[in-house]
């Protein structure tokens, strides 16, 4: 089990899910971090900082969770891939500048590895409560990508995953683990590293001089130069024109907000990334995400060795909603049942998507632990009534 | 005679984004002055302006970073010197400045400063001190001094202002220096001196803001500001930084504080990993926390 | 095929390691699936430790032991509070000069082992984790011997490997010499205390 040169694990490993995290993020290419202790995502950066030096990259430790998730947007201007991780309280204080990443386009990873909450709630149990925190926790508009893995595998191929779309669309991507995933071990294979694709960054084609720094691409997303390149960037929080000068009117934010939102809007199918099985002629769909998605399997089995004609999806992506395929599925089946780790918040979009065109049953669980497989059979069984 | 022919040259508007001027700030404010000076050193030293990047929070003195014809960054409202941070730690080729106000660096970002001056992070922060948030429209900052009035301290504030030298000093800062924005000529000096220094280095300028501080106060308009600079300023080179506190109507005390020689945080990093620093990777052992493999 | 099981003792006996070697023999060398949790919390700092695995030739769905199938215990402790969570029937394996068993144990099948004193005999007394996955791989034959030797081999550093070897063999052969005694399924190889005696 050697690494190579790109820093990738290949083997077959017994590893927890923050470990796997940080391998992910290795191989996906980034060598820079920044974060501060918190429970249960500390792992993760417990490792790479002890694997980043090897490889001509650091961990720093930086006083707060807000100087962490501003850091790693100095280290992605100067030119690397770089993220951040923390729990509960740390992704409360992390908001602004995912509201900063997302305005000023800056290809990033938020690893949240959620507990059980609010405020310091259950430092070393699981939950998923800061589904709409990863959607809406920033003010203002904007649009992010979330992927919620289910194993310590996924946890590496999603981290990977995290690092590509971040790339690809230059969007801060939130990659929502959960205290259960991340200390979960299991076995976990990291394919060669030339069996990993990366996407790699969209540096300016044109040289100093010709380059716009925000003129969008022909998929609305614009090429990047870092500092240090002379192209003497502009980048602000503040809503910008195409070469990111501050322009404060409403025209000016008309052109960049919707832009930052089409550019997700139009990749929408290609951001649909689930998990189907037996959809044709279920009666009743389960949709669920991350750790709750495992149990839901074993309550899907339990109702069909009952006889009931029951489906799965599973959202690997979460944000954005899979909504088109909702709305197909909602026209052919009786029920959608959502279980999740927290009281109730992505089965509002589900219901939304749904438009009244099916029963939509909401599984809540506060968290602190998984939820019992016989708990959502119970509203499987309803739906199919 | 067409106006082409009466411009003359200024070395400095190559440094700015012409395309940016006017800038935003009001008649008598003393931001501009301290970017002239600013401009004036980083001419007269050897610096690849390629490689230098200038790095801004939020407020009136935030807006430096997006005047200057460098790499510009502005970011959110006390985090300039965390995401300057970053962009050195990951490019070590940049020079990185960080240009903000009091309010930005030294209160919402105060736990910042302490932090990048305690690791001796190779930045040179400038801080324009104009004792308010006038961006805001002129409430207490935790530089207003003495009992000073604002929009906020109707009554005159409650609360002793900070010094800053003496915080920035104790918690490791390698270069401390202060300097009036009637003080040009030093202040290039002292910038030009601090751009070529390796390590956490901080220059304060005191800066007048007619439109809030001085109205608020009476002190009057900038003009006034500079002839009250110039009778109250009392040059102490190397002044212990606890005697550099800002009495209300007392003496200012400036100059080059302090200049000693402290190991930066990459040289210390590079320094303490070794070999363990960009080789290739060795074997990797997944241990646990416990169990005999440590321990045996 | 899925079995529930439990390893726990007191910080620095090795119960996550020896669970970790049962994890990897069982999903990495064995083929099958295995999943590990752990306590942790302030109760796990210090005191108590604690693993679960849930092993199966299945992919593992619910990643808890609910009511393990075995329960390893290594310190008093370990056995007051997790006792009442085996199945019933189910098997107990213990470190019997730190664990003395109540009635609680008496609808369980139970297996002791002086592992602490074996270890000290291998001249580290660290390695008793590695001698009771060696016991517990010949009492509950979940795991092929063969799996779980790989493990080990893998878990440890070089420099301990053989150390760790001759561990596990030493759990290994006091596993199959108790069972070969007779100590099998129907009698307890421990004294369990009757109801009258506590």
């Amino acid at each position: 089990m050697h690494a190579d040169q790109r820093c990738v694990l290949t083997g077959t490993h017994f590893i927890n899910g923050d470990a796997a995290c940080c391998e992910g993020a290795l191989a996906a290419g980034a060598r820079f971090a920044a974060g501060y202790p918190i429970t249960p995502s500390t792992e993760i950066v417990e490792r790479f900082a002890a694997r980043a030096p090897k490889v001509g990259g650091l961990f720093i430790q930086m006083e707060d969770e807000l100087a962490s998730s501003i850091a790693i947007q100095g280290m992605v201007w100067a030119g690397q891939k770089s993220f951040t991780v923390t729990s509960g309280p740390g992704y409360s204080l992390m908001m602004e500048h995912i509201g900063l990443a997302a305005i000023s386009e800056t290809p990033c990873v938020f690893v949240d590895v959620q507990r059980g909450g609010p405020s310091t709630g259950l430092p070393t149990l699981p939950a998923q409560g800061d589904m709409m925190q990863a959607r809406f926790g920033s003010h203002g508009d904007y649009v992010t990508i979330a992927l919620c893995p289910n194993s310590p595998q996924e946890c590496f191929d999603l981290a990977v995953k995290s690092f590509n779309l971040a790339e690809q669309y230059r969007v801060p991507v939130m990659f929502m683990m959960d205290e259960c995933v991340g200390h979960m071990t299991e076995k976990v294979v990291i394919p060669k590293a030339d069996d990993i694709a990366l996407f790699p960054r969209r540096h300016a084609s044109k040289p100093p001089g010709e380059f716009t720094l925000f003129e969008p691409g022909p998929d609305l997303v614009p090429e990047m130069a870092h500092a240090g390149e002379g192209y003497k960037v502009y980048v602000t929080g503040l809503t910008h024109d195409k070469r990111g000068y501050p322009v404060l009117n409403a025209d000016a934010q008309r052109e960049l907000i919707t832009r930052l939102f089409e550019k997700i809007r139009r990749a929408s199918d290609e951001l649909t990334m689930v998990e189907a099985e037996g959809l044709e002629d279920a009666d009743v769909v389960v949709v669920s995400y991350g750790i709750t998605s495992r149990v839901a399997q074993r309550a899907i089995q339990m109702a069909r060795d009952k006889g009931l004609k029951v489906g799965k999806l599973r959202l690997i992506c979460v944000w954005p909603f899979p909504e088109k395929l909702i709305r197909e599925l909602a026209s052919k089946v009786k029920a959608l049942v959502m279980p999740e780790l927290n009281m109730g918040q992505v089965v509002l979009e589900l219901e939304r998507c749904a438009g009244g065109q099916c029963q939509v049953i909401s599984v809540p669980h506060p968290g602190g632990t998984v939820h019992k497989p016989a708990e959502i059979l119970e509203a499987i069984e309803r739906g199919a009534r | 005679m067409s106006t082409t022919e009466l411009h003359v040259h200024n070395p400095v508007e190559d440094l700015l984004r012409q395309d940016r001027i006017p800038t935003i700030w009001c008649p008598g404010c003393g931001i501009g002055t301290t970017v002239n000076s600013f401009a004036h050193a980083l001419l007269g030293q050897d610096i690849d302006l390629k490689k230098t990047a200038i790095v801004s929070g939020i407020g009136c003195s935030g807006r430096v970073s997006g005047y200057m014809n460098l790499d510009s960054f502005h970011t959110t409202h006390g985090r300039a010197i965390p995401f300057a941070t970053g962009l050195k730690l990951a490019n070590p080729e940049l020079n990185v400045i960080v240009y903000s106000g009091d309010g930005d660096l030294t209160s919402i970002g105060g736990n910042h400063l302490l932090h990048a001056a305690r690791r001796n992070m190779d930045l040179m922060v400038v801080c324009v001190n104009n004792m308010i948030y006038a961006m805001t429209g002129g409430q207490a900052a935790a530089t207003t001094p003495g009992a000073a009035n604002s929009t906020t301290t109707p009554y005159g504030a409650f609360e002793p202002e900070l010094n800053i030298p003496q915080i920035v000093d104790a918690a490791g800062a390698c270069f401390v220096a202060r300097w009036t924005a009637f003080h040009v000529m030093q202040l290039e000096r002292t910038m030009a001196k601090a751009l070529k220094k390796k390590g956490f280095r901080f220059i304060e300028i005191l800066s007048p803001c007619p439109t809030y501080f001085q109205r608020k106060n009476n002190m009057g308009d900038g003009l006034a500001a500079m002839v009250d600079y110039k009778k109250r300023s009392k040059i102490k080179n190397g002044c212990p930084t606890w005697e550099t506190v800002l009495e209300p109507g007392g003496e200012i005390i400036v100059g080059e504080f302090v200049d000693r020689e402290r190991e930066d945080y990459l040289t210390r990093m590079r320094r303490q990993l070794g070999s363990n620093y960009t080789e290739f990777p060795p074997q990797m052992e997944e241990h646990e926390s416990e169990g005999c493999s440590k321990e045996c | 095929m899925l079995k529930e099981l439990r390893i726990a003792g007191f910080g620095g006996q090795g119960v996550i390691l020896a669970a970790h070697i049962i994890g990897r023999a069982a999903s990495i060398h064995e083929g099958g699936y295995a999943t590990m949790t752990q306590n942790y919390g302030p109760e796990a700092r210090g005191g108590a430790a604690s693993a679960a695995l849930v092993v199966s030739d299945q992919p593992v769905l619910y990643p808890y032991a609910v009511s393990p199938d075995i329960l390893v215990a290594l310190s008093q402790e370990a056995y007051s509070r997790f006792v009442g969570e085996v199945k019933e029937g189910g098997m107990l394996l213990v470190e019997e000069d730190l664990v003395p068993l109540d009635q609680k144990a008496q609808h369980l099948k139970v297996y002791g082992i002086p592992a602490t004193r074996i270890a000290e005999e291998l001249g580290k007394k660290m390695v008793l984790n590695v001698v009771m996955v060696g016991f517990f791989c010949a009492i509950t034959r979940v795991l092929s011997r063969e799996a779980v030797v790989a493990a080990v081999t893998d878990a440890v550093p070089e420099r301990f490997r053989q150390l760790n070897l001759s561990a596990f063999d030493r759990g290994f052969q006091y596993g199959v010499d108790l069972l070969a005694k007779g100590a099998v399924t129907e009698e307890n190889s421990v004294a369990v205390p009757q109801e009258s005696e506590v």
